[in-house]
């Protein structure tokens, strides 16, 4: 861009000097050549073209030499900062110039030496695999940087890739290290590599009891690795190896898979299969006949297995292995598990260890399953709130309230468009929201819900038809694609209470939300003159009219509140999830049972049908992790089943107003 | 359960009996409307006459009195029983289903044994179960014939599960629903529950029925696979017309005697009936049924001419779509619900499929594609609103006039 | 679903006008992507790359001397619908050849047709394998153009020994999931280190499934993910991912289905690192990509839209085609198929993809990482490597091959030196 503005001349003064000096470089011998260029040339296609297996053989290269400007080359490289020029093979580092053209610079003195267009070198991008190696070759120099943030990555390098040769480098800098905080880590970290790679049993057995009862994911890893075992067979039972259990066959190794270990170590022949003696048949058709069978008859597995035995006496096939066959050869052997780690101590030690935190994790497994119910729950009862007080209030029932919810997720969208600080879009969009399905809830009451208080199920029909004209409107409007609400940084993260437990803030975030309009729901019905006058609608219409209370009022407000409600519902799920024209329908399902199951007009009742699916979502989740649709199908199950027992769900409204 | 007063003729006798079809006047129109338009869709067709109907137009014809078929099937059980199910399109699927797996299995055993026969000795049962196997579940991933196809190499079998399957599942459905006495929106809902709980169980891989894929290639009839399409598309057409005029003459008479005014007697008001000594519950179940059941075959003869079923057909709003259908043609008499069914779906495709011209404002350009949904959701709102009779109640003007 | 009844009976929109010279022009090119419908979101761009490319070859001259057209319709991410268009496209508007279908099933429910029709499609969308008709040219990767070398870098390069598979319960993700089970059975990770999760299309839930890969890195085993989630879903568990805080140093994800389009618009700041394998991305540095980048800025009318895989895969399809149709002198598909054997066309990557006669492309594999302007740093590219019809990774698939020039079928057996069948499995 800045070259524009240049005059011609100069431009193309520039780019003629450019190229004298490009030519004048290429022309340089090689002997003139750097130090560190020198060394890296050595290992030039280890550098150009990096890979995990490889980079060792680079960095001994690097750290055997002296070369000044060693480490920062290492950390350069691992930055993607280092170019080479394919031409000759030099490393460069580079600085970005005008019109997509880049300034090469010196590796060893950083002056300017050449420039060339982006595609005249090439970049080099060694992957997370070699940016590790090279990390934890650094960690020798970097644990006495001055700086503690760069300790603290150091100290994250050596957890993420244990070393033995760590161990030293890691005492030595704990001598100096003078933040707490620090050296802790750094004891910790010993603690670890100590238990894994230590020479002498004693002191690992020290090390892996002090992990005892540790429920944190790097101690368990660390007893985990030291717990690895093989599958292996021996003729009697090895008295040599670190034994972990001895397996029966047909009950902890099936017979096949046991004689395949046998045949595949050579002992015995492998089995033929299915396949093989098919094959075996087919090689073997002579004059149509096999082994004596014809052909026509070979459709059966007998017939086969008879050729099959024909051709074996022939000698012209190996042998057919039977059940017998096997079980004989299996008998034979002692099939068994055996610890990869050949000291037996420390391994009873890690066992122990690793059983004492057993429990805890489990309690903590539950917790967190409870925390994610929770969290599920709490959006549901967002979600199907205001269906519910509509419900209770009117008997009607809104197939486009997941329309609102999604006005109330486009409003939170076209907010954060107009206004760039996420925290302020986010105070700005939840009342907006609000206000935006609150009107949409009380024009649609006024125009259509207002002359079907008589036909309910044609209400529902009619809502229906504005749910899908507004999921088309929607659709027009901001286009197909889920758009993302970003959460302002603060909601950004998650609460870790330790490795198994942690929530992401916005769920909590979502959980207080439920809250407070839980409790501002309980004080509006119970605590003001609109609420009473709400209760009296929902119990008996005809009485509280006549009482002089206004139901065209009371319904048309209702209507408006739970709509706005999910209008901030709908903020809440952008937040979390992805806002599209068709989020409102995902929920609109779940929000009917949830308002079914709880019993309709019923806070309470609300709050504990979002409850129950909550938690029974995740607790069938948790039995079948590998599958989330499964769940979804089973919880359906589960409410069609519900409803048979308790039509009137969980809070049944009693008296008159029950009667529908 | 009983229907006590149905087949009791004293209550009959002292009427003087007039016909069936004298009384139902609407019967023989339709079906002499449903005979012209089979004859001249077959006189234009491509597979059997001139040709100026493509194939595809011929198939779209063929599915739409399908969609008729199910459409009078709602009218019945919500028109005439006043039980909004927004769950019968499950039913429909599920027939869809049945025929689907017999469909798959038989064309693709006539390809493997054709295959097999080729190599040097002959395939032993196993190996032939296997291959099906392979090449049907080979695209999802598994190669195991789950349990549910242990039968879906029988034609008779599979015929009798597309009415048997639907038939026992709105059994037991219903019955668990009407004792619990569960009525109104709640049945709705409930209904819908378990059409989304059928969805997703499909949707599962491990289901057995090929998942989010569905069953595909349903058009290539074993038996039949020289056959082209444009003649199997007018044999297919001719089914769904016999099966639509049938369903609607069996319905008609249904609905006309004394069944008909019991049901419709619930619609209006169910405590009075039971009080009468009538089993409420007994008829919702039988109307609610049978109407499942004729939703099984409406879907046994749609998937073929669609050529593919998926769980995604079954979807809850396919449901509501055919409750709006029902609304807009006219509830409470079959012809609206035909009516019904064929002026949405067909307005829908010229709208949707580039028929309309687009209209320019010059600063809006108004695309029928992407303004569809919204006219139709809003017209619905309109209907309901101040057409409650939908396009049936013009008939009722008109002949109002004319008296 | 909803749109079943959305058939399209009458006419398509056209889009181009004729000039006629010779008794067939001009020639039909049909687009058959959803304009409307979950799918719109990814499907609306090919339509307008097609448009593109099409207007393109118009300005240079046309083909055989005749005008281009483009006949798009709209399936409306309804599969029974596309096997009507289908229909519609080959008999009523008679097109050429066909550029279209995202999804697998939408292929697979219009194969049937196609393959009645004798038409011609070209499909550019990675997808499982498993198929090789008569019919299709498959322009996006095979499973061992995507999803084995992704596999190999992540043993290789970043030393992962845990696998959690994460996929939306569909076909792609199924059947991808079951080659890479075998492929790692074979490189020696055993069973119970590989975690499989099947989540529904749009799911937006995924506190506790992240959970349960992070407690995997309690094993002692350097975790890594490999994502087949599709579309929507995508969002919630990435957003989901950058709340726990997982660091790509930690818990790597490589992801199948995930490309510029998806990322737009997402803070990608915080998933820095995680990884995508395709054959393209934008950021390719080379001549051709950016004048490919430039076109399409020029002829969308917008700076900020991006470009992806399937977009290239159109790309070189089409102009395939187009020298095929050269090369034959004719649009007739019979020989029009013959001559798209061995056609070769420059990769926007660099380097030279070839059609083989299995109908795949032979193609470089790219590995990209994340960036925070959404992005892709290119960590890896290979040389062309030829696409796999039928997985040699699973058992029923084991000894079939594909050729259609030498063998002329797409499922042979070289066991029993048999044809299967010479239509595909739908």
């Amino acid at each position: 861009m800045k070259a524009s503005l240049m005059p011609r001349s100069i431009r193309m003064a520039i780019l003629f000097a450019c190229l004298v000096a490009t030519v004048a470089f290429r022309a340089a011998p090689v002997a003139a050549q750097s130090p560190l260029q020198e060394v890296l040339q050595t290992v030039q296609d280890q550098v150009a073209n990096p890979a995990r297996r490889t980079v060792p053989e680079v960095l001994d290269a690097l750290l055997a030499t002296e070369a000044p400007g060693r480490l920062e080359f290492l950390r350069a490289w691992a930055e993607r900062e280092v170019y080479v020029r394919p031409g000759d093979g030099l490393f460069f580092y580079a600085r970005d110039a005008a019109d997509q053209s880049l300034v090469l610079l010196d590796i060893d003195t950083g002056a300017e030496i050449d420039r060339v267009g982006s595609r005249d070198v090439n970049q080099i991008r060694p992957n997370a695999g070699v940016r590790r190696e090279i990390a934890a070759a650094l960690v020798k120099f970097e644990l006495l940087d001055p700086e503690p943030a760069q300790r603290r990555a150091a100290l994250e390098t050596v957890a993420r890739s244990p070393d033995p040769e760590q161990i030293p480098a890691l005492r030595a800098a704990l001598a100096e290290e003078d933040d707490p905080g620090i050296a802790a880590r750094m004891e910790r970290l010993i603690n670890l590599l100590v238990a894994r790679f230590a020479p002498d049993t004693a002191t690992r057995v020290a090390a892996v009891e002090s992990l005892s009862g540790d429920i944190s994911t790097e101690a368990r890893r660390v007893l985990n690795q030291l717990l690895q075992t093989r599958t292996d067979f021996a003729e009697t039972r090895p008295e040599d190896t670190n034994l972990a259990t001895l397996r029966t066959v047909g009950g902890d190794i099936g017979l096949e898979d046991a004689y395949a270990r046998l045949a595949d170590a050579g002992h015995f022949p492998p089995r033929p299969g299915h396949n093989a003696i098919r094959d075996a048949l087919r090689a073997h058709v002579v004059a149509g006949e096999v082994g004596g069978v014809p052909v026509h008859r070979l459709d059966t597995d007998a017939a086969r297995h008879e050729a099959y035995r024909a051709l074996e006496e022939a000698g012209s096939v190996p042998p057919l292995v039977t059940q017998a066959d096997m079980e004989a050869a299996v008998s034979q052997y002692v099939f068994f598990d055996a610890y990869l780690e050949p000291d037996p101590a420390v391994t009873d030690a890690a066992r122990a260890a690793l059983d004492s935190t057993r429990t805890a994790i489990s309690a903590w497994q539950f917790l967190g399953i409870t925390l994610d119910a929770l969290s599920l729950a709490s959006i549901f009862f967002l979600a199907a709130i205001g269906l519910a007080i509509t419900f209770g209030v009117m008997r009607v029932i809104n197939m486009a309230h997941g329309e609102f919810i999604m006005m109330g997720a486009y409003t939170g969208y076209v907010v954060q468009t107009l206004i760039p600080s996420y925290t302020v879009s986010l105070v700005v969009a939840l009342p907006l929201a609000f206000g935006v399905a609150f009107a949409a809830g009380v024009s649609m009451e006024r125009l259509v819900i207002r002359h079907l208080y008589t036909r309910p199920l044609e209400t529902l029909l009619a809502t229906f038809g504005i749910s899908i004209a507004l999921q088309q409107l929607a659709k027009n409007v901001f286009g197909t694609q889920a758009r993302p609400l970003t959460a302002p940084d603060w909601l950004a993260g998650a609460i870790r209470f330790n490795d198994i437990v942690s929530i992401s803030t916005i769920r909590v975030a979502i959980f207080v939300l439920a809250l407070m309009f839980l409790l501002l729901l309980l004080y509006i019905l119970n605590r003001t003159r609109l609420g009473l006058e709400v209760r009296a609608v929902t119990q008996n219409p005809g009485m509280a009219g006549s009482m002089g209370i206004s139901p065209d009022r009371i319904n048309m407000l209702t209507f408006g509140l739970g709509s706005g409600i999910a209008g901030v519902a709908g903020v809440a799920i952008g937040l979390y999830a992805q806002v599209t024209s068709e989020m409102g329908a995902n929920y609109i399902v779940q929000s009917f049972m949830t308002v079914v199951v709880g019993g309709v007009g019923s806070v309470f009742g609300t709050l504990a049908g979002a409850g129950l699916i909550g938690a029974l979502q995740k607790g069938i989740e948790w039995f079948n992790p590998a599958n989330t649709l499964a769940a979804q199908t089973y919880m359906v199950l589960f409410i069609i089943l519900f409803i048979q027992f308790r039509p009137k769900g969980i809070v049944a409204l009693k008296g008159r107003a029950a009667g529908d | 359960m009983t229907m006590q007063l149905s087949e009791d003729p004293q209550a009959v006798a002292p009427a003087p009996r007039r016909t069936f079809l004298y009384e139902n006047p609407s019967v023989l129109w339709f079906m002499a409307c449903l005979g012209l338009f089979t004859l001249i869709v077959s006189v234009l067709s491509e597979g059997m006459g001139t040709g100026l109907i493509s194939t595809s137009l011929v198939k779209i014809l063929g599915m739409t009195l399908c969609l008729c078929l199910i459409a009078i099937a709602m009218d019945v059980v919500w028109g005439y029983c006043g039980i909004l199910s927004l769950g019968h399109f499950a039913f429909f699927g599920i027939g869809g289903y049945a025929i689907g797996m017999w469909l798959m299995y038989a064309r693709t055993e006539i390809v493997v044994r054709g295959n097999l026969a080729a190599g040097t000795i002959p395939p032993t049962e196993a190996e032939v179960a296997e291959a099906v196997a392979a090449q049907i579940f080979g695209v999802v991933g598994s190669s195991e014939l789950p349990l549910i196809w242990t039968f879906a190499g029988s034609l008779p079998f599979q015929l009798a599960m597309v009415v048997l399957v639907p038939g026992l599942l709105a059994l037991v459905f219903g019955w668990l629903a009407f004792r619990s006495r569960v009525t109104g929106v709640y049945l709705s809902i409930l209904t819908q529950a378990m059409t989304l709980a059928l969805s997703l169980y499909l949707f599962q891989n491990d289901t057995g029925l090929r998942g989010n894929n569905g069953l595909s290639g349903l058009q290539n009839i074993p038996g039949a696979l020289d056959v082209p399409q444009s003649v199997l598309s007018v044999w297919f057409f001719w089914a769904s017309a016999a099966a639509l005029g049938a369903g609607y003459l069996f319905f008609a008479w249904v609905v006309s005697g004394k069944f008909g005014s019991v049901i419709r007697a619930i619609r209006d008001n169910k405590t009075r009936v039971r009080f009468l000594g009538y089993n409420v519950e007994g008829y919702k179940l039988f109307v609610f049924t049978l109407t499942a059941v004729i939703s099984g075959i409406a879907g046994a003869l749609y998937y073929p001419q669609a050529g593919i079923i998926n769980p995604a057909e079954i979807a809850p709003i396919a449901s509501i779509y055919l409750a709006v259908w029902v609304a807009i043609g006219g509830r409470g008499r079959l012809y609206g619900a035909v009516i019904g069914a064929v002026t949405v779906s067909l307005l829908s495709s010229w709208l949707t499929g580039g028929g309309a011209p687009n209209i320019d404002f010059g600063f809006y350009r108004i695309v029928w594609t992407d303004w569809w949904l919204v006219l139709l959701g809003l017209g619905f709102v309109l209907v309901t609103l101040f057409f409650p009779k939908g396009i049936g109640g013009l008939f009722d003007y008109l002949v109002r006039k004319k008296e | 679903m909803t749109k079943r009844i959305l058939i399209a009976s009458a006419a398509a929109t056209s889009l181009a006008t004729a000039s006629a010279a010779l008794a067939d022009c001009p020639i039909q090119v049909g687009v058959l992507h959803s304009l409307s419908g979950s799918m719109a979101i990814s499907e609306t761009t090919l339509r307008d790359v097609m448009l593109m490319l099409v207007e393109q070859q118009n300005a240079e001259g046309g083909l055989l001397g005749c005008e281009l057209e483009a006949v798009v319709v709209d399936p409306a991410s309804d599969w029974p619908l596309f096997a009507e268009l289908t229909r519609q496209l080959l008999t009523v508007n008679e097109v050429d050849v066909i550029f279209g279908a995202w999804t697998s099933v939408s292929r697979k429910a219009l194969l049937p047709v196609l393959e009645e029709l004798n038409g011609l499609m070209f499909y550019p969308v990675q997808y499982e394998g498993q198929e090789s008709s008569r019919n299709v040219f498959y322009t996006g990767a095979a499973p061992n153009q995507q999803a084995i070398p992704a596999v190999d870098y992540f043993l290789e390069e970043l030393g992962v020994e845990s696998f959690a598979l994460l996929g939306t319960d569909y076909v792609y993700p199924r059947t991808t999931n079951a080659i890479l089970a075998s492929y790692l059975a074979e490189q020696g990770i055993a069973e119970e280190d590989i975690f499989v999760n099947y989540t529904p299309f749009g799911h937006s839930d995924w506190s506790t499934i992240v959970s349960d890969v992070v407690a995997l890195g309690a094993g002692g085993k350097q975790v890594g993910v490999i994502s087949t989630i599709n579309g929507d879903a995508n969002i919630g568990f990435y957003t989901e991912l950058a709340a726990q805080g997982i660091s790509a140093d930690d818990i790597p994800v490589v992801a199948f289905s995930v490309g510029e389009e998806e990322l737009s618009g997402l803070d990608t700041s915080r998933l820095v690192g995680h990884l995508a394998a395709w054959n393209y991305f934008m950021s390719a540095d080379t001549a051709e990509n950016e004048a490919f980048i430039a076109d399409w800025h020029e002829f969308i009318g917008d700076e900020d839209r991006v470009t992806n895989d399937p977009m290239e895969a159109h790309y070189i399809g089409f102009n395939m085609w187009v020298n095929a149709v050269e090369a034959a002198g004719t649009t007739d598909v019979d020989a029009v198929r013959e001559a798209m054997w061995g056609q070769e066309f420059p990769n926007l990557t660099g380097g030279m993809a070839v059609m083989n006669t299995n109908h795949h492309l032979s193609k470089p594999v790219l590995i990209g990482e994340i960036r925070a302007d959404g992005q892709f740093d290119i960590i890896s590219q290979t040389e062309e490597v030829p696409g796999e019809a039928w997985s040699p990774f699973l058992a029923e698939s084991a000894s079939l091959t594909s050729d259609w020039q030498g063998l002329g079928c797409g499922m042979f057996d070289t066991g029993s030196e048999t044809c299967v069948q010479l239509t595909s499995n739908y």
